[in-house]
């Protein structure tokens, strides 16, 4: 176990360590303490290594991952995990606006609630969320599945793509485009999946799924009130 | 009297109700949405046309055109980076995307740029080989709908340009209509096949200056602080939007006027909404003086530079290079009048063509027909923009020269004047003959 403290080690210093890390290193097992919610801890990662960060963190943790498993023991600012590629992030907290925004890859687990935005314009993630998701979270989300024990808040997958929605709880409102669609053999084994490796207490059969009504997807001026 | 011997009135078309705009109406009437269109305003707003260079005379001596030296090399993003962008010539290519135009296109920008020792900036879409092979300096756009973002791209770029916003169309997003959305290019955006792809405006993950300065910081940090950070204004608000950019760490601050080209959207934004760019220049270059940051933060120009003139001026009033996009897709063999016949066949004409969103370009630029775009050399088309690229800068150095500037950032507003009572006051120079600057001196 390699740690870095924030208190004596700067920001450059850390990244620059772990992106060091080749795919062949043999010191897998870093701590980060003293975060004391510094931005862009753990960045651009590329590498199998596994990095425990021993408090809260700023914006961005762990952006643009690839290969790396990430865990914040704390809570997550704004845009933790955008455009993860791979690897797997897991905040035993909550996490603030955007999380997992545009990910194209990998498993972003948020052991608590998530606020506005969650998985906005997601292109390939997976997001499990333990808790609440906030409004207008899935804007625009084009691919990945997006996992909620909680509660959906307003706008949920305003005009979504191919992206998809599974909430256990309630939903405030769905956005332009998004509907309750027939939770299917595949999805349930799609879900099944996700919340075995997130280690979720749920069951699939628990969940409703949400996806794109495929209207907007050519503009016509019938659909103008829509947007 | 014999009603054939009294005088008519002559029919008067109105100038509000033109027959342009009846037809736009009747347009709007029979379909129930508006225009779409590609490039930049077409309205007659004040530009470098209304500014003369004063030259040399008794008080300022030129240099010799052809003997005495007139550098033109360029140097962006110092204040950050470990590896600051060096060019040979104050003229960059602006960032069109692969998706808006044909991979022989981007190829071609890519060769004809590297020959005249400048760059070459991505698009939304994200960056292909075509252009990472072919551009020895690649600028890698940093958009909204983050497609095709990842940072190996990232790393492999040679600057990084995080777009806020674009001269057609400030405030607005990108626009792909389906006609355009091939295979290829919905793999690259990880979008289905044929729909209407409408860009987000917004940064999906920050909002605002003191976010951005984060987005920055996050950027640098997985690049190794080696990439030049650009960012990318519209023409809005320059001085503030300028300030903001700075403030927020930028190297490099791109300014986009409203006569700046766009591959898609609606022409009643590209029309109203914006700046005319010689609006712009000045209160971002006060921005960047106010700060103390003029020259350590550079300022990059876009938005209907077509002439080395254009970039003299651009230049004297204080920015550090220009971009080009239309002129360079012109370059290339856009709307030339070789295909007139299959502009017409469009209901269009030579110089008017815009549906670029159409795909169906007949110089096979703006388009992802397999047919058409074959019609593209990327070879010839590189060696035109490449010597398109060289009139530029040899017009540019003939006026700095003249101008007695051994260096075209040298250039100054003092060597300017202003043949339009708007332009001076835009440009901050006084109206020829005279020493009046609307809004700054006594006449």
């Amino acid at each position: 176990m390699q740690t870095i403290d924030m208190a004596t080690t700067p920001l450059r210093d850390l990244n620059a360590k772990l992106q060091a890390q080749a795919g062949q290193t043999n010191q897998t097992q870093w701590e980060i303490a003293n975060p004391k919610g510094a931005h862009a801890i753990a960045v651009g990662l590329d590498a199998p290594i596994e990095v425990t960060v021993k408090g809260s963190t700023g914006y961005y943790c762990a952006g643009m991952n690839k290969l790396a498993t990430v865990k914040v023991t704390g809570s997550a600012g704004p845009g933790v995990a955008e455009n993860m590629m791979s690897g797997t992030v897991v905040i035993e907290g909550d996490a603030s606006q955007y999380a997992g925004a545009t990910g194209q890859g990998g498993l972003l687990v948020i052991k608590g609630n998530a606020s506005s935005r969650c998985g906005i314009s997601m292109k390939g993630i997976d997001i499990v969320v333990f808790g609440n998701i906030g409004h207008m979270s899935a804007f625009m989300a084009q691919s990945g599945n997006l996992v909620v024990l909680g509660n959906a808040g307003e706008a949920l997958g305003d005009s979504l793509y191919e992206a998809r929605l599974f909430v256990r709880g309630s939903v405030k409102s769905l956005g332009a485009d998004c509907i309750e669609k027939e939770m299917r053999p595949e999805h349930i084994a799609i879900l099944q999946d996700l919340l075995d490796r997130s280690g979720a207490p749920a069951k699939p059969q628990e969940f409703r799924r949400y996806g794109s009504a495929r209207t907007l997807y050519n503009f016509h001026v019938d659909n103008a009130a829509a947007y | 009297m014999d009603s054939k011997k009294i005088p008519q009135t002559v029919p008067r078309q109105s100038w509000t109700f033109s027959n342009e705009v009846n037809a736009e109406i009747r347009r709007a009437a029979a379909t129930g949405i508006y225009d779409i269109r590609g490039g930049g305003a077409k309205r007659r707003v004040p530009h470098f046309d209304d500014l003369l260079f004063l030259g040399a005379s008794i008080s300022r001596y030129p240099l010799e055109g052809y003997r005495e030296k007139c550098a033109t090399d360029v140097v962006l993003g110092a204040r950050f980076a470990k590896k600051p962008i060096h060019l040979k010539i104050p003229v960059t290519i602006a960032g069109m995307s692969f998706g808006a135009l044909s991979a022989p296109a981007k190829e071609a920008l890519g060769r004809g740029a590297t020959l005249a020792g400048t760059s070459t900036t991505t698009g939304d879409g994200g960056m292909t080989e075509e252009e990472r092979g072919h551009s020895e300096t690649l600028v890698y756009q940093y958009l909204p709908s983050r497609y095709g973002m990842n940072p190996d791209d990232l790393r492999r770029a040679d600057a990084i340009e995080i777009v806020v916003g674009q001269g057609a169309k400030p405030g607005g997003g990108g626009m792909l209509l389906g006609q355009k959305i091939t295979d290829r290019v919905a793999e690259m955006r990880n979008l289905p096949v044929g729909i209407d792809q409408r860009s987000a405006c917004r940064h999906p993950d920050w909002t605002g200056p003191d976010d951005l300065e984060i987005k920055i910081l996050e950027l640098r940090e997985i690049t190794g602080w080696e990439k030049p950070i650009y960012v990318k204004l519209g023409g809005a608000r320059p001085y503030y939007d300028t300030a903001l950019a700075v403030k927020a760490g930028a190297d490099v601050v791109v300014l986009d006027g409203m006569q700046g080209g766009t591959a898609a959207t609606q022409d009643v934004f590209i029309e109203h909404v914006g700046q005319p760019t010689l609006a712009c220049i000045r209160p971002a270059v006060k921005a960047l003086q106010d700060l103390g940051m003029h020259r350590t933060v550079q300022l990059v120009v876009s938005g209907g530079i077509r002439t080395g003139a254009d970039v003299a001026k651009a230049l004297a009033l204080g920015a550090d290079a220009v971009a080009i996009g239309t002129a360079a897709l012109v370059a290339l063999g856009d709307n030339d009048p070789h295909w007139e016949d299959e502009y017409r066949k469009l209901g269009t004409t030579t110089g008017a063509y815009d549906d670029w969103h159409e795909g169906r370009d007949p110089a096979g630029i703006t388009t992802q027909d397999p047919e058409l775009m074959k019609r593209l050399d990327p070879i010839e088309g590189g060696r035109r923009l490449r010597n398109y690229l060289a009139v530029l800068t040899l017009e540019c150095q003939t006026i700095a020269r003249a101008c007695g500037k051994s260096h075209v950032h040298n250039l100054e507003p003092e060597d300017l004047c202003a043949l339009t009572i708007e332009a001076a006051a835009m440009a901050g120079v006084p109206l020829a003959g005279t020493d009046w600057i609307p809004g700054k001196t006594g006449f």
